[in-house]
């Protein structure tokens, strides 16, 4: 288990890292149901302590790739370890919770009764769960509701007291599959909030959406996902993976000018009074600034332009969704 | 641990879902009508001062009548009650919940079982329990050995239920259900080909009833608990519906053991090693 491996951040320097270090690390991991692939290839690795977004159309393989992270779901081939422990072990499961898609449970028991329960099949004391669970049902908002069966409980509900089980037995490691579906605004505020929460705490979260705002907000980083493959992971902190591209807002610009920023761009567009550019560098702005400037342009505004999740997104899985 | 803990929770399934107590509702229906059947039966026998012998007699095959009953009842009750429990939950995602928290899943299939063995001892101890005191009061009568017989119509049902669970550790719930009804089917019509080739003394007949019992040992189980139940009299007679002409061996007895703890290692297997 206490492999070494090169790895690297993107603009980190690359540094030795124990496989122990991460909450997730798969090797070639492919899944194939009859004649579908499901799972083609997928090569990850989620350091601890991180928010991981996990992005894709529908059908690109998160969810299967999740049940193989938690053993539900064999691999046809390709290697999985969570925590530093082959997927699905019994030891490893003792320090991880999960939130299914569709969080569905007996109806017939109260929600106090049904986290007693998930709390007895994670070896958790009586004692410990008298303290645990009242407060996971503040957390999650349900201690008005802690006697009502669950056969009365909203989607949302569910979906709350989903999260308070996979609290339960403060994960190292928690997975949450769509945990907004079907919550109110309050609700995703809520959510978000225990995913920082758990951050703090130091836990790895790896939470698979399609709501691409949640993702922005509450991810340190994000794994496209495509046909069963990772076609690309991105920073999320707004510094690495950044393209720099500005849009000016000018008048005066000529031929002239634009030849002459060949040298600190990569291309440029000038449409309107709008002059689009990609720069080589970020620190080459005020050079470009100076020269348009100096060349008898009239500057009227600098916009930078950051390429959003969601344009990326459309841009990996194209406009089709990938289906 | 994690197995006390799901059967404890399938128990409680039984009886929050009502399972158990519609259950135990329609068996005590049962068992007023059979009691009233018995009432008049006794009034009958007073008013033409029938022989204590034939009395007797009577009373005893009204008794195997009701046994027989109960037995239907009770491998009903197990198939219909067991046969959602694992399929429905994998089909439904509740497993998923359960199957990812530090449990063994031969654990979690284990616990399941154990909790439907509970139930399904408490409702067969009460029904064949029920019917037996009703014959003691009402007519002076009880199964010749009532613990082999009640032994044997659990074993009955604990070999259905592990069948039922391996059947679910493959297909749907509708599937299993088939499957297992279809089984215990064919070794109720595979016992009676072998009670009448007895009759008409032919082997192959007896033959076909054999491989049967081989292939669901359930109904030979019931036979051999029948045999058990009834007097040596009345099974040296063979003037009872319910008489038994060919009786299953020890073997057949051991067999089914053996069979039962298969079909749960099948269930346990599969369940194991299948995606969720």
């Amino acid at each position: 288990m206490e492999q070494s491996l090169r790895y690297g951040h993107p603009g980190e320097t690359i540094s030795m890292i124990r496989s122990s270090d991460f909450a997730i690390r798969t090797r070639a991991l492919r899944k194939v149901f009859g004649s579908k692939v499901a799972v083609r290839n997928l090569t990850l690795d989620v350091p601890r302590g991180e928010v991981f977004g996990f992005l894709g159309p529908n059908g690109a393989g998160k969810s299967t790739s999740v049940k193989m992270f938690l053993g539900l779901v064999f691999p046809t081939s390709g290697d999985a370890e969570i925590l530093g422990r082959p997927a699905g072990d019994v030891q490893a499961r003792r320090k991880v919770g999960f939130l299914p898609e569709h969080f569905r449970f007996y109806d017939w028991l109260t929600p106090t009764e049904l986290l007693k329960l998930h709390g007895r099949l994670y070896g958790i004391s009586r004692g410990d769960l008298r303290q645990r669970i009242p407060a996971l049902l503040d957390l999650v908002g349900l201690s008005p509701h802690r006697d009502k069966r669950l056969h009365d409980f909203s989607k949302g509900m569910f979906q709350r007291i989903g999260l308070a089980q996979a609290l339960l037995n403060d994960p190292d490691l928690i997975f949450l599959d769509e945990p907004t579906s079907g919550l109110d605004p309050m609700g995703r505020r809520m959510v978000r909030d225990v995913i920082k929460a758990q951050r703090d705490r130091g836990a790895t979260v790896l939470l698979n959406s399609h709501l691409l705002g949640e993702i922005e907000i509450s991810c340190d980083r994000v794994a496209f996902i495509k046909e069963g493959e990772v076609v690309e992971t991105r920073a999320l902190n707004g510094q690495a993976e950044e393209q720099n591209t500005v849009a000016i807002r000018a008048g005066k610009i000529t031929a002239e000018m634009l030849n002459g920023l060949a040298q600190l761009t990569c291309s440029a567009r000038y449409e309107g009074e709008l002059l689009t550019l990609t720069l080589s560098a970020t620190d080459s702005l005020p050079e470009v600034v100076r020269h348009l400037a100096g060349n008898g342009a009239d500057i009227y505004e600098v916009i930078p332009q950051r390429l959003s999740l969601e344009d990326r997104f459309l841009q990996i899985v194209g406009s089709d969704g990938g289906l | 641990m994690g197995i006390w803990v799901m059967a404890g929770v399938t128990f409680r399934e039984a009886a929050r879902k009502r399972m158990l107590w519609m259950s135990l509702a329609a068996g005590a229906g049962f068992l007023a009508l059979f009691g009233l059947g018995l009432h008049f039966q006794a009034k009958d026998f007073v008013e033409h001062r029938v022989n204590p012998f034939v009395r007797r007699e009577v009373s005893s095959m009204m008794l195997t009548m009701g046994l027989y009953a109960v037995d239907m009842l009770a491998v009903l009750m197990t198939i219909l009650t067991s046969v959602d429990t694992l399929s429905g939950e994998i089909a439904s995602g509740t497993i998923q919940a359960i199957a990812t928290k530090p449990v063994p899943r031969w654990q979690v299939l284990l616990g399941k079982w154990c909790g439907f063995v509970g139930m399904l001892t408490a409702y067969i101890a009460i029904m064949v329990g029920g019917l037996n005191l009703l014959t003691h009061f009402m007519a002076g009568v009880t199964s010749y050995r009532l613990v082999q017989g009640f032994l044997l119509i659990w074993m009955e049902s604990i070999v259905l239920l592990s069948v039922t669970f391996a059947c679910a550790a493959y297909f749907s719930t509708l599937t299993s259900g088939i499957l297992a009804l279809g089984l215990h089917g064919l070794a109720f019509v595979g016992g009676w080909i072998e009670q009448f080739g007895a009759v008409t003394q032919t082997p192959r007949a007896i033959n076909v009833g054999v491989v049967a019992s081989l292939l669901m040992p359930s109904e030979a189980l019931w036979r051999r608990a029948a045999f058990e139940m009834q007097s040596p009299l009345a099974n040296s007679l063979h003037f009872s519906p319910f008489s038994i002409l060919t009786v299953p061996s020890g073997a057949m007895i051991i067999y089914a053991g053996f069979y039962l703890v298969v079909a749960l290692g099948i269930a346990i297997r599969r369940f194991s090693q299948r995606d969720l």
